[in-house]
């Protein structure tokens, strides 16, 4: 009887302990959700003027604001596409393939991930005023390519990890030339660990702000316009704008995510 | 019988390890032929060597008198059964046992009649829509058989395929199996390291031992006749004896053991003087309470141990050395720990040359010339 | 013969050659181009000297070095290190039983709670710290609660402060802290903690024997991926510390925007590869999985 009432205290703590965390993860989060809603129209937008959708209608007039999502959704599209093609043939390149050099691009590989962002950030700056390269859309997908081909090779890794290799020679044994078997065999079955890591690189892409900082020029991104408003006050377009990308992002994950997991398990 | 596969003389070398030596080995038309010896002999190199997944260092390949090196494996009319079945895990069972006709570009509705069909002799119907990771242990094995037996290859290659399934299982697909290979008279060339296997399904073993074959022979021909050392300790429980003959009279040598001499059946190719191996089966063997003739091992009774229907007998010789003895169960023994005095019929016991044999031929050749 | 397996030896590792070059060839080229040398470039800058138009001459000068120990740097530098530290121990201490429940409940609320946990994360993180500002500002939310209820009768700054920069460190980099430490014990096998109660651990001995030797690998890698990226966010001291808690990666940043003494920067940069590279090779000694860090 005692053991038992023990368990349900524990039970309640838990629960109660893991509320909390939730709480302090989405916290800020309604802070943001609710000042969408805010009529207030004076810097810095913080104190609560009565509920208002009009920044909802707004947001479509601010066209910088727009533009820098739209920038935004165009580097992290092509960034996560060439960080994913470039990275898949690399994983399974340098799974195959002993070659020399090899250590030495396996080493560079944890750099993006290791390092802290503003170093990577300002080497690149260095190096593309160096170069004179101008500053901008080539630069970001640059730098974003950079640091999300890492995590579409861990990634792709990982499920290499399992991978064994006899299914290609079965397919090769069948009939099936290299080409063939790469994609008939090779991809669908390394397709979750390919699906997992351009995920990883489009989320990582779109929330950069530090590197994008250095390498940005005149093509501003969506965090960035962000963090220019943040001085001033953030205004509550900017607001609606993150609530509609936060639910956008949640439909999505629940989508996906639920399907990735299944896949996993099989 | 005409031979499919021909191979002549084939090495394979990683480095500085040599894998396989100088393998030369002849597969008759609808010949069951298992390479069996333990895990590092080269056999599983061999196979896949025939398979295209490995290139012999020297050497050729021929199936139906035609060199196949230059070949890709999948050009090859010979298909493979991996050891890890090789499922491909993101298709149907219906996909993966299609998959060669596909690639062959055979119509749709063939495929799906052959397909039905194959399922059918692996007794598979109705499993179609799975994956491979809903299956059992013997259901992957039978797709993996059906989807490689579906192409209608020239010869079969199965490497180690009932190395994951447990006992019982194993048993019924070892039969299965060879049903199987009798009814479609496909040839099969079978990778085992397991000597139970090899014994109950093949046409003929090649035991292979240290990258070259030791011996090539019927199962009963290698169980009775055993060519080496290896292949009689390898292949069922042997008693082993090295000796010298020191005596040939009527056929049958007297060997002078470390414990004392024997008698054995001799062959022509032995000669007086010889250090050879005697090998004799524990069901050969016999011992008595009073001296045997002939023999003059005198060993202690150190243990029974009852195995159903027959008994095994641990003996132990003046040097240590045990040797097993089987007799059936209910006949009068000697106890533990008294004398007893092992012997055997002549003809019972094989003799085996030494490898200083083979250096006492070579000498007398170059004297020769 | 002879001739024709000669010829094939010579093909096919062409063949394979080129295939090799198509796969790797990419990566090798970007992680060279875009990662060793640039950072073997502002290695060699930190040892430049600057004119007086602010531009980068390649003349050596250890100056750069020298300036990295003024006092005032001494001091952010302390600064940095303490607020990293602080932030990776909040981290262990909020993330580990949190991760221990998630990981421990039942499969399919578990999937639930777990994407909880991702999804705040998937809002700009700029947004979100500033959402922490607009709740603790002297007119956000707290303060108008505190207000009201008559606890305070003015608003307290609770701003600029390094414990606010600490608040935001943590809450920016607790997800990497969860996900390796999720990992880790979910790996964990029940029947170990069945096994050690039955050989009469109390629950505390239970924790200290097997549970945490055993997720230790967790913590590891998620303190290494909470500590150093804590250097270099120099948004979050930024917004929340207000120049109050200034960090090293608020001094990188100044030399390489306003500040505009590149060199400098690159100097600066340097000590945190160095100090990035100490902790990888300590994480490594310890026994830790560079590809824990990946995903």
């Amino acid at each position: 009887m005692d053991k038992k009432k023990n368990k349900g205290l524990k039970k309640k703590i838990s629960v109660a302990y893991c509320t909390l965390v939730y709480l302090f993860l989405f916290l800020p989060i309604s802070v943001i959700v609710v000042n969408s809603f805010n009529a207030t129209t004076t810097k810095p937008y913080m104190s609560w003027k009565g509920f208002t959708l009009d920044w909802y209608v707004k947001l479509w007039d601010n066209s910088s604001l727009l533009e820098a999502f739209g920038n935004t959704m165009i580097i992290a599209g092509v960034s996560t596409l060439l960080a994913t093609v470039i990275g898949t043939l690399g994983a399974i390149g340098m799974y195959r393939y002993r070659f020399r050099g090899r250590a030495i691009v396996d080493g560079l590989l944890y750099i993006p991930v290791v390092i802290p962002e503003i170093v990577l950030g300002i080497s690149l700056l260095t190096i593309f005023a160096k170069a004179d390269i101008p500053r901008g859309m080539l630069t970001l997908i640059l730098a974003h390519v950079t640091f999300c081909i890492p995590f579409v090779i861990f990634n792709v890794r990982a499920r290499l990890a399992g991978y064994d290799i006899s299914i290609e020679e079965a397919s090769m044994d069948l009939g099936a030339n290299r080409r063939t078997t790469f994609f008939e065999v090779t991809l669908p079955v390394l397709a979750p660990g390919i699906l997992g890591g351009a995920l990883l690189a489009f989320t990582i892409s779109i929330d950069d702000v530090i590197i994008s900082y250095f390498v940005y020029g005149q093509t501003k991104t969506y965090p960035l316009k962000v963090m220019e408003s943040v001085k001033s006050g953030v205004a509550p377009d900017v607001n609606a704008l993150s609530t509609l990308i936060l639910i956008g992002t949640v439909i999505f994950v629940v989508l996906t995510q639920g399907d990735l997991f299944n896949k996993k398990r099989a | 019988m005409k031979n499919i596969v021909e191979i002549e003389g084939i090495n394979k070398i990683y480095g500085s390890n040599h894998v396989v030596r100088d393998l030369s080995l002849s597969v008759g038309e609808g010949e069951f032929l298992t390479l069996l010896g333990s895990s590092g002999c080269g056999k599983t190199t061999t196979l896949r060597m025939i398979a295209g997944f490995e290139e012999p260092t020297s050497g050729t390949i021929k199936v139906e008198g035609k060199s196949i090196e230059e070949k890709e494996p999948f050009e090859r009319n010979v298909n493979t059964v991996f050891q890890s079945y090789a499922l491909f895990p993101h298709k149907t069972i219906y996909d993966n046992i299609a998959y060669g006709l596909k690639m062959k570009k055979v119509p749709k509705d063939e495929i799906k009649s052959r397909v039905k069909e194959m399922m059918e002799l692996v007794q598979l119907l109705g499993y179609e829509k799975r994956y491979p990771s809903q299956l059992s242990g013997g259901q992957k094995q039978r797709v993996a058989i059906a989807r490689a037996l579906i192409n209608q290859p020239r010869v079969l290659l199965l490497d180690e395929p009932l190395g994951a399934l447990d006992l019982k299982l194993r048993k019924q697909m070892q039969i299965e199996l060879k049903r199987l290979q009798k009814k479609l008279n496909i040839t099969f060339i079978y990778v085992t390291h397991d000597q139970e296997e090899a014994l109950t399904m093949s046409d003929r073993i090649a035991v292979m031992h240290d990258g070259v074959i030791d011996q090539l022979a019927t199962p009963t021909e290698i169980y009775e006749h055993p060519a080496t050392k290896f292949v009689a300790t390898f292949i069922g429980e042997t008693n082993t004896y090295d000796g010298c003959i020191s005596a040939i009279s009527d056929g049958v040598a007297t060997m002078t053991l470390e414990n004392g001499a024997v008698k054995v059946a001799c062959p022509d190719d032995f000669s007086i003087l010889e250090y050879a191996t005697v090998s004799v089966r524990p069901e050969k063997m016999r011992f008595s309470k009073t001296p045997v003739e002939g023999f003059e091992l005198v060993a202690q009774v150190k243990d029974y141990i009852y195995v159903g229907s027959v008994l095994k007998c641990i003996v132990s010789l003046p040097n240590g050395n045990e040797l097993k003895i089987e007799r059936l169960a209910g006949q009068e023994l000697p106890p533990v720990g008294s004398r007893c005095y092992p012997y055997w019929a002549p003809e019972d016991a094989v003799l085996i040359h030494n490898e200083s044999h083979y250096y006492f031929e070579a000498l007398k050749n170059i004297k020769l010339a | 013969m002879k001739e024709e397996s000669r010829e094939k030896r010579i093909k096919k590792p062409s063949g394979d050659t080129l295939s090799a070059l198509v796969m790797v060839g990419p990566v090798t080229l970007i992680m060279v181009l875009l990662v060793a040398v640039p950072l073997i470039y502002v290695a060699v800058m930190s040892f430049c000297s600057i004119d007086e138009y602010y531009n980068v001459i390649p003349r050596f000068t250890p100056e750069n070095y020298e300036r990295l120990l003024d006092a005032d740097y001494l001091k952010i530098y302390a600064r940095s290190v303490f607020i990293a530290f602080i932030t990776t121990v909040l981290c262990i201490l909020i993330g580990y039983p949190f991760s221990y429940v998630i990981a421990r409940t039942a499969s399919r609320k578990k999937k639930i709670l777990y994407m909880l946990v991702i999804i705040p994360f998937w809002t700009n993180s700029l947004i979100r710290i500033y959402g922490w500002r607009s709740f603790l500002g002297s007119s956000g939310w707290l303060n108008s609660l505190l207000i009201s209820l008559h606890i305070v009768s003015e608003p307290i700054e609770l701003l600029y402060k390094n414990g606010t920069t600490i608040l935001g460190m943590t809450y920016c980099l607790i997800p990497f802290m969860i996900l390796p430490m999720y990992t880790a014990i979910e790996k964990l096998d029940g029947s170990l903690l069945e096994a050690s109660s039955d050989l009469g651990a109390k629950p505390a001995a239970t924790f200290f024997e097997v549970i945490l030797p055993l997720t230790s690998s967790g913590i590891f890698s998620g303190s290494l991926m909470v500590f150093i990226p804590c250097l270099g966010y120099f948004f979050v001291s930024d917004i929340l510390g207000g120049g109050n808690s200034d960090m090293i990666g608020n001094l990188i940043e100044r030399q390489f925007q306003s500040g505009n003494n590149w060199p400098l920067g690159a100097a600066l940069s340097i000590v945190l590869i160095v100090l990035t590279l100490v902790l990888v090779k300590l994480y490594q000694k310890l026994g830790g999985d560079m590809d824990a860090l990946g995903v």
